[in-house]
């Protein structure tokens, strides 16, 4: 029971992570029917973002409120991260728009080791360290000498995750900005019909997404305290295969996806064997495929024409 | 005098004083308007004009380039050669989402209800372009024209019947106050009562409020007895064009559109 909970939390707190890089893998897919090779390594370039900010607020300028450093980070974060989800869309993928399918998704690959690629020779190929910041937390209960324990970082990342989602959700269902999302994504041609502009709401899902990304990479790197050039590959594929096991286009389901396959992850390394956890993560996405191949909340295409 | 006969010396009478009136303005003008499907040309040429407060339909068979005409007006895809004006300025290289915004609407062909939304957010699609500055006023209008709609407000499109999602592509195009409405062939695949329904709202919308409307249909009897004029279309050309009922008289229109064809007249 103690380890049980244990690992819940632990589960919640990376599938929070994994659910909030999804949703970027689930609109772009929603909107453009690609897959964006490259959002990996956008989350880790916001990774990287946040570790200089870090750095420039806590040692140079002497913040010394985390709360603080913590706040302005993750603004600028989202900001600059959305600016280079931006400028993929623009300089590599509207280009090819119209083109065969697979070329913007050789592009996106392209992208994607560009990043890497990138950040590897700006920064350097060893693991960046981050300063311990946020330590301590609460110990729910004790049993037999097993502490279940909830650090303030799980708290933090929970928390945000479960605020920035909730005005996401209220963004995409609720106001005009939203609907033309959605209206793209069932439509395109028939929202230009209706004068939504569709470049430009293509262009607000990168960005959105790439937003989402950078909160996930800088609570990634205060959970883990470290980030590598890397570091957009794994987790980047776990949050695509979450999408595909929520059902890709389908925002819940990318939070829910993101929640199974962090939960699969930490329960497998704590019952079964650590080595092994991406293998039980990959299995059970292919076995859900296969009795539901659309993922657990996507649509089987049945609608009336 | 059946119901019938007094509908057609209406609409004499009408097209006699949109004649006289004479100084109508052009709304819509395609000139010389060839579209290209990579090098296959699906129209070539053509030639037309629409003038505000008219009603005015295009016939043709399966494959004539009737929805190619109404999405090249949308630059959707755009005329290789020839000219589109609307209301004075020419929209031919204009992006799809910009002509809109000139206040023309369309209900295109298949209707293309977005399916996931409900009708009432379908109608707020429609009225984007506004802000919902005009919204529940709008509203009310068109459920006044389509009460069905008024009951289905909270349902998903996609799950509504033909005849319902084809009212709800016009009120959906209607929230935009166009001046000029195209409608692409809204009889398809609708039981006769429904296909009623819809012309009676068409008429309205033109004799009451005045609307500019350009009408697509394979179901050439209805479209030409409600409509002041006619364009005919054939291998993306226009062959013959005059009054509704002229068009409606003409032996060669007859025997190609009307005659054992679809839309023969059914008369309750």
């Amino acid at each position: 029971m103690d380890v049980f909970v244990q690992q819940l939390i632990n589960g919640l707190t990376l599938g929070s992570i994994y659910g909030l890089i999804a949703i970027g893998y689930t609109m772009v897919f929603g909107i453009i029917g690609m897959v964006n090779f490259a959002h990996g390594d956008v989350f880790m370039v916001s990774s990287f973002i946040a570790l200089i900010g870090f750095l420039i607020l806590t040692t140079w300028l002497g913040v010394s409120s985390i709360a603080l450093a913590f706040l302005i980070v993750l603004v600028v974060s989202m900001v600059l991260t959305a600016l280079w989800g931006w400028a993929i869309e623009r300089v590599a993928y509207r280009p090819l728009r119209g083109s065969f399918r697979l070329a913007p998704l050789i592009s996106a690959i392209g992208v994607s080791i560009f990043l890497s690629n990138f950040v590897q020779v700006a920064q350097g190929a060893r693991n960046k360290p981050l300063p311990p910041m946020l330590s301590g937390g609460i110990t729910l209960f004790e049993t037999d000498g097993f502490q279940v324990f909830l650090s303030y970082k799980q708290c933090l990342i929970m928390a945000v995750t479960a605020v920035l989602l909730t005005g996401f959700w209220y963004l995409v269902q609720r106001t005009p900005f939203g609907r033309a999302q959605r209206a793209c994504e069932q439509d395109r041609k028939m929202a230009a019909l209706l004068g939504i502009d569709v470049d430009r709401t293509i262009s607000l899902t990168f960005v959105l997404g790439a937003a989402l990304a950078a909160v996930a990479g800088v609570l990634y790197l205060m959970y883990y305290g470290v980030v590598s050039f890397s570091d957009g590959f794994v987790p980047g594929v776990k949050a695509f295969t979450a999408a595909v096991l929520g059902g890709i286009g389908s925002l819940p389901g990318a939070v829910l996806g993101g929640l199974i396959i962090g939960l699969i992850e930490t329960f497998w390394s704590a019952y079964f064997s650590i080595e092994y956890k991406d293998v039980a993560a990959f299995s059970i996405l292919a076995v859900v495929l296969i009795f539901m191949p659309s993922g657990i909340l996507g649509r089987a295409e049945v609608e009336k024409v | 005098m059946s119901v019938a006969g007094i509908n057609v010396l209406v609409e004499e009478t009408r097209a006699l004083a949109a004649e006289k009136a004479g100084v109508r303005k052009t709304l819509l003008s395609v000139r010389g308007v060839s579209t290209y499907y990579g090098s296959v040309a699906a129209l070539r040429g053509v030639d037309l004009d629409v003038t505000e407060g008219e009603i005015v339909t295009l016939i043709g068979a399966n494959g004539a380039g009737k929805s190619t005409l109404m999405m090249t007006i949308f630059g959707a895809p755009q005329a290789r050669e020839g000219t589109i004006t609307y209301d004075g300025r020419e929209i031919t290289r204009l992006p799809t989402h910009e002509i809109a915004r000139l206040a023309i609407a369309q209900s295109p062909e298949g209707r293309r209800v977005f399916p996931r939304m409900s009708v009432h957010e379908n109608l707020q699609m429609g009225a984007a372009l506004h802000n919902g500055q005009y919204f529940a006023q709008d509203l009310e209008r068109v459920c006044a024209l389509f009460p069905r709609l008024k009951e289905r407000l909270t349902q998903r499109a996609g799950t509504m019947s033909g005849g319902e999602q084809q009212m709800l592509a016009i009120a959906r195009a209607l929230m935009s106050r166009p001046r000029l409405l195209l409608l692409d062939e809204p009889s398809l695949g609708l039981a006769p009562l429904v296909v009623k329904g819809i012309f009676d709202a068409v008429r309205d919308l033109n004799r009451r409020d005045g609307m500019t409307i350009f009408l697509v249909e394979q179901n050439a009897y209805h479209a030409l007895k409600l409509a002041h004029r006619g364009y005919v279309l054939v291998n993306g050309r226009i062959t013959m064009s005059g009054t509704g009922r002229a068009l409606l008289a003409d032996p060669a229109i007859k025997a190609a559109y009307l005659e054992g064809g679809h839309g023969a007249p059914v008369e309750a």
